[in-house]
């Protein structure tokens, strides 16, 4: 695979993992728990959907073959979208949601901070301006998910069982594969390894302080970044590129 | 959300450097930092401050409608507490 083939898909994935996250967020929009909430959660989804333009727009240039930021986020199927399966999880409840952008966003800064210091300009210019987008991310859902776990009985019950729903799914995060392997090589790409013990240490710290529970070592669902996804990211994806598919090219 | 467990808070906001900080509005939060952080997404979206303060309402004393008169009317027949008796001289400039 040429250098220029594996950073068209390192692009994309990072792509679709803020496009996927942030519609998740979207989601929310009017359903919040309190209107606070509502415009927090909106400004997270929009955050991501920015983050999301950037690394569609750099994988579109790279591509050069005249597609665009839009044809790469609502013309390709569920099985050509490369995102993490975490992103993709349904919002569930409050705790569900918070709990999944606490183990995304834990993993994404240090991700962020280490991607700023790329030898790829655009990918380090990229990271640099989502690095704070991010920090702010793992601040709020952090306090949520402390409050959630530290709160009443019912809230204690709802994070736990987020974290046996969402668990499985954080294995994905520290996979690498031969396109990882060959960008690292080049300074361009972060080893997902080398983000585990920061990102274990920043979750083992807020559990402690919300009085949550770590599984144990469970089996961790992959797939999300070869294309092979959940159930849900189709039903997400109709959604979300319906009016493209129908009205082709149409504009506002 | 039951809004019991979420109290009601004004925020202030600084807008930059050199001015004070102006009361902008309120919101319902759990507890300070939520309150913080509530304040920082629903009135500063659009770069609006570089500072926020966040009180608890209950903690503000208000003054009561009723004594308006008492409190407030007396002073609008003491125009002498108006600096515009006084003459400016020319290189002062604008005041």
């Amino acid at each position: 695979m040429s250098v220029q083939q594996a950073l068209i898909d390192y692009s994309l994935r990072l792509a679709d993992n803020a496009n996927v996250l942030g519609h998740r967020f979207c989601e929310w929009s009017g359903k919040g728990p309190m209107l606070e909430e509502d415009l927090a959660l909106s400004n997270l989804g929009l955050d991501l959907l920015g983050q999301a333009r950037s690394f569609y727009s750099y994988a579109a240039e790279l591509k050069g073959d005249g597609c665009t930021e839009d044809d790469l986020a609502f013309l390709r199927d569920a099985n050509e979208y490369k995102n993490l399966l975490l992103v993709e999880m349904p919002n569930g409840d409050f705790a569900v949601t918070m709990l999944r952008h606490l183990l995304f966003s834990a993993y994404y800064l240090p991700f962020f901070v280490a991607l700023s210091q790329s030898n790829d300009k655009t990918l380090a210019a990229i990271a640099a301006k989502a690095e704070r987008e991010m920090a702010y991310h793992l601040r709020h859902s952090a306090e949520w998910v402390i409050r959630l776990g530290d709160g009443t009985e019912d809230s204690l019950k709802r994070m736990q069982d987020a974290i046996m729903v969402l668990w499985p799914y954080t294995g994905e995060m520290f996979e690498s594969d031969e396109i990882d392997q060959q960008l690292v090589d080049a300074g361009v790409a972060i080893d997902p390894e080398s983000l585990r013990e920061q990102w274990h240490a920043t979750i083992n710290e807020v559990f402690q302080r919300a009085g949550l529970v770590e599984p144990e070592s469970v089996w961790m669902q992959t797939g999300g970044r070869t294309g092979v996804h959940t159930e849900h990211l189709g039903f997400m994806l109709a959604e979300m590129q319906f009016l493209q598919r129908s009205y082709p090219g149409a504009e506002w | 959300m039951n809004l019991k467990d979420t109290p009601l808070w004004e925020v202030f906001v600084r807008s930059k450097n050199g001015l004070s900080h102006q009361h902008v509005g309120s919101l319902h939060a759990v507890d300070a930092t939520m309150a913080l952080q509530n304040a920082r997404d629903v009135y500063t979206r659009r770069a609006e401050g570089i500072s926020l303060w966040v009180v608890p309402s209950n903690a503000i004393t208000a003054s009561d409608p009723v004594d308006r008169g008492e409190f407030f009317e007396p002073t609008a027949s003491k125009v002498y507490r108006h600096p515009t008796f006084y003459e400016i001289p020319d290189e002062v400039g604008h005041m």
